[in-house]
């Protein structure tokens, strides 16, 4: 669950492949012998890594580029289930409160040192010291317990059970102790020149140009084909374009404009392959529940039925996209597809809206209640032209059922810091990336509407406080399924947000690698089967 | 004149104390704390882990105290540590910069001179001829073209269709590999773009301004002296003329000593330079203070340098000004 200021600007390369998500998989592919070693795969980035350990890192481009690098204890699979990586395999205790990691055998760092349990350890008492400037600290410190029980098991305890407790023992702490132990973690210059386990060892890095990485030979998954990654930094989207379209790179996020209507020529076609799937985002229009008018349920819904989640779609992202109608991305298990739908019906907003006392007395096309005007104005970041488009489509929808809007677009940290945590505003138009646990307590949680937190809107219900206390005291899948479907419904009821749209991820990949199956989580997760027939091959690691 | 140093350094030193209190404070009014970006709207920050930031980086102390303890680092040659996640020291981070945005700002002064002062000494001698007016519109169409807009333009022609440019960056993925005069050359390419752009949107200035000096030199006294003792016109022009034009050219050149490290962050950004703007423009968004201070100082102590080497120079110029 993070923010994400600039949704069609910035290129989402592995937006899905989401912090511990690792790249690698199980996956083995071994129908065809046909696969060949050797080229390199360019990948244009639109910002630079900052810090390669993932602990300290929160920016998504420092992430991708540690996911080459990085193995964890779990990593998700494609169909978004949990499955070992370092781990061999895990026990949970019937009350919840005990993991019991039994890690691989064998495995080692990228330096030759063996992996074992001590690096676990390393790595968890690293992030929940003091020191640590790490941003993922709070999962660890449910942790009542961790112990090494032997070289190759690793065991934690739990106060309470704690469902994300499991994908927690990810990449995020693990790290190679016999390196790191004498270093001052926030300092280490490791931090730019990391040794992991992954697919992928560090090689270069080229400050504000490039991060270069090369195949690691005793990866415990197999060498991958690739022999190296390189990651282009381009800030800016346009000539990141224009760079692939002289094929300098070899793998870019589109924007729907660039999918739909610049990639449409035989160039195109030959030269490289695009893939679309839903992003793990959505976008809403959030109202301030404290606002007397948005506080009343009725007009919330009459706005929802004012508005045409398809035309934005249509609109916004030229059809790269899916109407939204809760916090989670359809085709995921959590996601509840029988939910409370608001069609499009700008008759029955009106009827809503006379039942709540709004009507057009003065003829002047705007409602009025009590001689108050019904305006509003709506909030979002600057410089997001997706969500001013949306904004505008809105203020367009609404005006037709009598509502008047005026959007206003602010800068990120006045936004945030003067509007959204002091709840000055009247409604927001704002996203979520969404995490691949589906535990959302801090969003929906009636505790969590102090300032800075992040049920800025006030939303309050008893029954979501206790589904979302239940979700994440359970490891029983069904069980989770139950209470975030029941929350869903409660959402689409109570409209707290306006779900409007879930954006597709619209990567495009340069024709002549092979292995690329497309999934739910994306088409990175395993690059290291990635392979370029020896006749298309372009580029040669020299040493 | 020794005095008059002394006095001038001494006012340069306050003025640059002056700077930086101004800069830090007005840093720390604007909205947002430099922990905003890892901290903000992230479910993941508890207001424990929020205050464990803000006292490792010292946030939780008035913001004079702040300004003192870095006064105090400062006075050591300590910028501090950048407030992104990667906490590399500032002054590392703006160093590793610092060459390329010199290298393309001075070759691009070099070039804005070499044209620039002929196009307005032409102008000049020969006013409202039909090759001022052409040269006048073309100096002021590259001025008021929006630099993006033709840097893109350029990267489609001569990159993408034409494919004898490199689109951006500054280097080729096969750098390393290539003999020494293939590296300048591959260079060059790749710098060209971005520089022929700064200069062609920056040619306005100086040419006007040599036009303009030039003519006034031109209805001088001594101009009128120089040809009636009949010199040949290109005498009276390059050497009577043009040596008293071009003193206020020079200044502008003393002035323009800190723009050589200010990066731009519009061509930085489309050609993907790795250069001080692009930082200084991110440390601005993310109130990276530490950051925007080491730029400050540098800027600041250059703009003042530059200031005072003007002024020795009008001194040793014109006595007036000494006695004053």
């Amino acid at each position: 669950m993070y923010f994400y200021r600039h949704l069609c600007n910035i290129c989402f390369i592995f937006s899905a492949s989401f912090f511990f998500v690792h790249i690698a998989t199980l996956a083995q592919n071994n129908q065809s012998n046909s696969f060949s070693y050797g080229d390199e795969i360019i990948i244009g980035s639109s910002a630079e890594a900052s810090n390669l350990i993932p602990m300290l890192s929160s920016d998504s481009a420092s992430h991708e580029v540690s996911g080459f690098i990085f193995n964890g204890l779990v990593k998700y699979d494609k169909d978004l289930t949990l499955i070992g990586d370092l781990a061999q395999s895990w026990e949970i205790s019937e009350d919840g409160l005990v993991i019991t990691f039994h890690l691989k055998k064998g495995i080692k760092w990228q330096d030759g040192t063996a992996f074992t349990a001590d690096d676990v350890l390393f790595g968890y008492e690293t992030i929940i010291n003091e020191k640590t400037l790490s941003a993922y600290k709070e999962d660890y410190f449910q942790v009542k317990k961790a112990e090494v029980l032997d070289k190759y098991t690793f065991k934690v305890t739990y106060e309470k059970p704690f469902a994300p407790a499991l994908a927690s023992w990810g990449s995020l702490v693990v790290l190679p102790k016999h390196i790191l132990e004498k270093e001052d973690i926030n300092k280490t210059e490791f931090s730019r020149k990391p040794v992991g386990t992954g697919p992928f060892k560090f090689k270069e890095w080229v400050p504000g140009q490039k991060v270069i990485l090369e195949a690691n030979d005793n990866y415990f998954e197999g060498r991958p084909y690739l022999d190296g990654v390189v990651i282009r930094i381009i800030p800016d989207p346009t000539t990141m374009f224009l760079e692939l379209k002289t094929q300098g790179l070899d793998w870019i996020g589109l924007s729907p404009l660039q999918y739909k209507k610049q990639t449409q020529s035989e160039f195109f076609k030959k030269n490289y392959r695009k893939f679309k799937y839903p992003s793990f985002s959505y976008t809403y229009l959030g109202f301030n529940l404290k606002h007397p008018w948005f506080s009343d349920k009725k007009i919330r819904q009459a706005i929802a039925h004012a508005l045409d989640k398809e035309e934005l779609v249509k609109g916004v992202l030229l059809g790269m996209g899916n109407i939204s109608t809760g916090p989670y991305v359809p085709n995921t298990w959590p996601y509840n597809p029988n939910v409370r739908k608001y069609e499009y019906n700008p008759q029955k907003a009106k009827e809503l809206l006379r039942d709540a006392g709004w009507q057009d007395i003065d003829k002047d096309g705007i409602l009025e209640k009590n001689g108050k005007k019904f305006e509003f104005t709506i909030l979002t970041n600057m410089g997001n032209t997706t969500r001013i488009k949306t904004a505008t489509i809105i203020q367009y929808r609404l005006r037709e059922v009598g509502i008047k809007v005026d959007i206003r677009s602010l800068e990120w940290s006045a936004f945030i810091n003067w509007f959204i945590d002091k709840k000055r505003f009247e409604a927001v138009i704002l996203g979520w990336s969404i995490g691949l646990d589906p535990d959302q307590y801090d969003i929906w949680h009636s505790t969590k509407i102090k300032e800075k937190e992040l049920n800025f809107v006030s939303f309050k219900n008893q029954e979501v406080d206790e589904l979302l206390e239940k979700g994440r005291r359970t490891f029983d899948i069904e069980k989770r399924k139950q209470a975030y479907y029941r929350i869903q419904e409660i959402l689409a009821e109570e409209l707290p947000y306006i779900f409007l749209y879930v954006p597709d991820n619209l990567p495009i990949v340069s024709a002549r690698f092979e292995g690329i199956a497309p999934t739910p989580i994306g088409i990175g997760y395993n690059i290291e089967k990635w392979y370029v027939p020896k006749n298309l091959q372009k580029y040669r690691i020299q040493e | 004149m020794l005095n008059y140093l002394s006095k001038k350094s001494l006012e340069l030193l306050i003025t640059f104390f002056g700077i930086t209190l101004v800069s830090f404070f007005l840093i720390n009014l604007a909205p947002g704390k430099p922990t905003d970006a890892v901290s903000d709207l992230n479910p993941r920050m508890t207001p424990e882990i929020r205050a464990i930031y803000e006292k490792q980086w010292g946030l939780d102390k008035p913001v004079h105290i702040r300004y003192f303890i870095w006064l105090k680092n400062f006075s050591k040659f300590d910028f501090g540590r950048s407030f992104s996640s990667d906490s590399r020291p500032a002054w590392d981070k703006i160093k590793e910069r610092l060459p390329i945005t010199i290298l393309i700002n001075s070759i691009s002064m070099f070039f804005i001179f070499l044209i620039a002062v002929p196009i307005g000494i032409h102008s000049a001698v020969k006013p409202n001829s039909l090759s001022d007016k052409l040269t006048t519109v073309g100096v002021f169409v590259g001025f008021a073209m929006p630099v993006f807009w033709l840097a893109l333009i350029l990267q489609l022609i001569l990159g993408v269709w034409l494919n004898i440019l490199p689109v951006s960056g500054i280097r080729s993925l096969n750098y390393e590999n290539l003999s020494w005069i293939n590296k300048i050359f591959d260079s060059m390419r790749h710098l060209f773009l971005p520089i022929f752009i700064t200069v062609f949107g920056s040619l306005v200035g100086i040419s006007r301004y040599m036009r303009s000096t030039m003519q006034e030199a031109l209805s001088q006294e001594y101009i009128v002296t120089a040809r009636a003792k009949g010199l040949p016109e290109s005498k009276v022009v390059y050497k009577h003329a043009l040596r008293n034009a071009i003193l206020p050219i020079i200044t502008i050149t003393g002035l323009s000593v800190p723009g050589l490290i200010s990066g731009s962050v519009i061509f930085e950004t489309i050609f993907a330079i790795p250069g001080v703007g692009q930082l200084l423009y991110q440390a601005a968004m993310a109130r990276d203070i530490h950051v925007i201070m080491a730029e400050v100082v540098i800027v600041s102590i250059l703009t003042l340098f530059g200031n005072l080497l003007a002024d020795i120079g009008y001194a040793l110029a014109d006595p007036r000004i000494r006695v004053k």
